[in-house]
């Protein structure tokens, strides 16, 4: 009967986890490049506006445009902008 | 390394058999499609590229022929055709061994295609068993292809190498790659404890050729040396379909779905929750 309390198959489990892993695998990107990434683009953007830099989050999924294999990875970020008329920090 | 598909040639075609994991079943795969094709009347050439752990002529058979191998013929001991052993069960089949004694920097990629290049004017198929690994033993295997076969069991690490194998094929010009998914257990799939063969191909985003159930007949044919392609057990079916798609024809998936009993049923039922 425990069965009825096993939440997820193996196969899901299974799924989910290579999901994660070929994305990091075919990107061929560690976590320490995402966050020099992340650092960078909080950089940049900051000339331009305010951004909440601590609570921005970055990362790559499949869910882009259909080409070559099927998906190709792409990169979505999640800025807060705190301040849009901020531009005088640019010149 | 660009590969060129030569239309005027159409007969003749050079088809790695590659994984990156090992054990997963190529050299099965190689000598199954190799004897498969043979008895379709194909004139086909397998070569083992795994020097040093060469297996292809034991599964096949062949391992009391052996004279010369694939590091003769690179390194002029021999002419090509020495080193072919034809075997006698089916006509127009021939392996050429490798080395056992020697590894994988005795022979170049470049002498690989060189060496293919002959072997494609006599035969209508050349098929490669690719070592494991992604290293120089891979490159020499995959250098004179120009179609690969992607073997891989439906678990998440063989399916993780395939997907590298599968991005470094595509970096090196393939563009015919096609997926065998190898011992499948149906049982497990519909307990959900095994990824289905959608799953895999969802994964990994590459066409389909064939599904081959987890069949005991295959270790009972690897331990007698006769490739089991075209009996009646489920794997020699399934690889038989594959021969037959390999050359292009549309063959139904078999349906490994049989004689589930009632208790299975029911505890099916349970294991889903």
């Amino acid at each position: 009967m425990r069965h009825f309390f096993r939440r997820k198959s193996s196969c899901q489990i299974a799924k989910d986890r290579l999901k994660i892993l070929l994305i990091s695998d075919r990107v061929n990107c560690s976590p320490e490049i995402m966050e020099l990434i992340k650092t960078d683009i909080a950089k940049v953007l900051s000339k331009y506006m305010k951004i909440d830099s601590e609570n921005m989050e970055i990362q790559i999924n499949t869910k882009g445009s259909k080409s070559g294999r099927g998906k190709m990875p792409s990169l979505y970020a999640n800025i807060p902008i705190m301040d849009v008329s901020a531009q005088d920090v640019a010149k | 390394m660009e590969k060129q598909f030569s239309p005027e040639k159409k007969g003749s075609e050079v088809i790695v058999v590659t994984s990156g994991k090992g054990g997963v079943g190529k050299t099965t795969t190689t000598a199954n499609v190799g004897t498969g094709l043979a008895k379709l009347g194909k004139k086909v050439c397998l070569i083992d590229t795994d020097i040093g752990l060469r297996n292809l002529d034991v599964v096949m058979g062949l391992e009391n022929r052996i004279v010369y191998n694939l590091v003769d013929v690179v390194e002029g001991n021999c002419r090509v055709k020495q080193a072919l052993i034809r075997d006698k069960r089916h006509p127009g089949l021939y392996l050429m061994p490798s080395a056992q004694t020697r590894d994988k920097t005795a022979v170049s990629p470049g002498q690989m295609v060189k060496v293919i290049e002959h072997l494609k004017e006599q035969f209508d198929y050349v098929i490669l068993d690719c070592p494991a690994g992604i290293e120089q033993g891979f490159q020499n295997a995959i250098a004179g292809a120009n179609r690969a076969l992607v073997v891989t069991t439906p678990e998440v690490s063989a399916i993780r190498d395939a997907d590298r194998i599968i991005g470094l094929l595509e970096a090196n010009g393939f563009k015919q790659m096609d997926l065998i998914i190898n011992r499948l257990r149906m049982d497990m799939v519909r307990r959900g404890d095994m990824m289905s063969a959608n799953d895999v191909v969802d994964i990994l985003a590459i066409p389909l050729i064939g599904v081959i159930p987890d069949d005991e007949s295959v270790v009972v044919a690897t331990n007698q040396g006769e490739p089991l392609v075209g009996s009646s057990s489920p794997a020699g079916q399934a690889y038989a379909n594959v021969v037959h798609r390999v050359e292009g024809r549309e063959v139904p998936y078999l349906n490994f779905d049989r004689g589930i009993s009632f208790w299975t049923r029911v505890t099916g039922i349970f294991h889903k929750a």
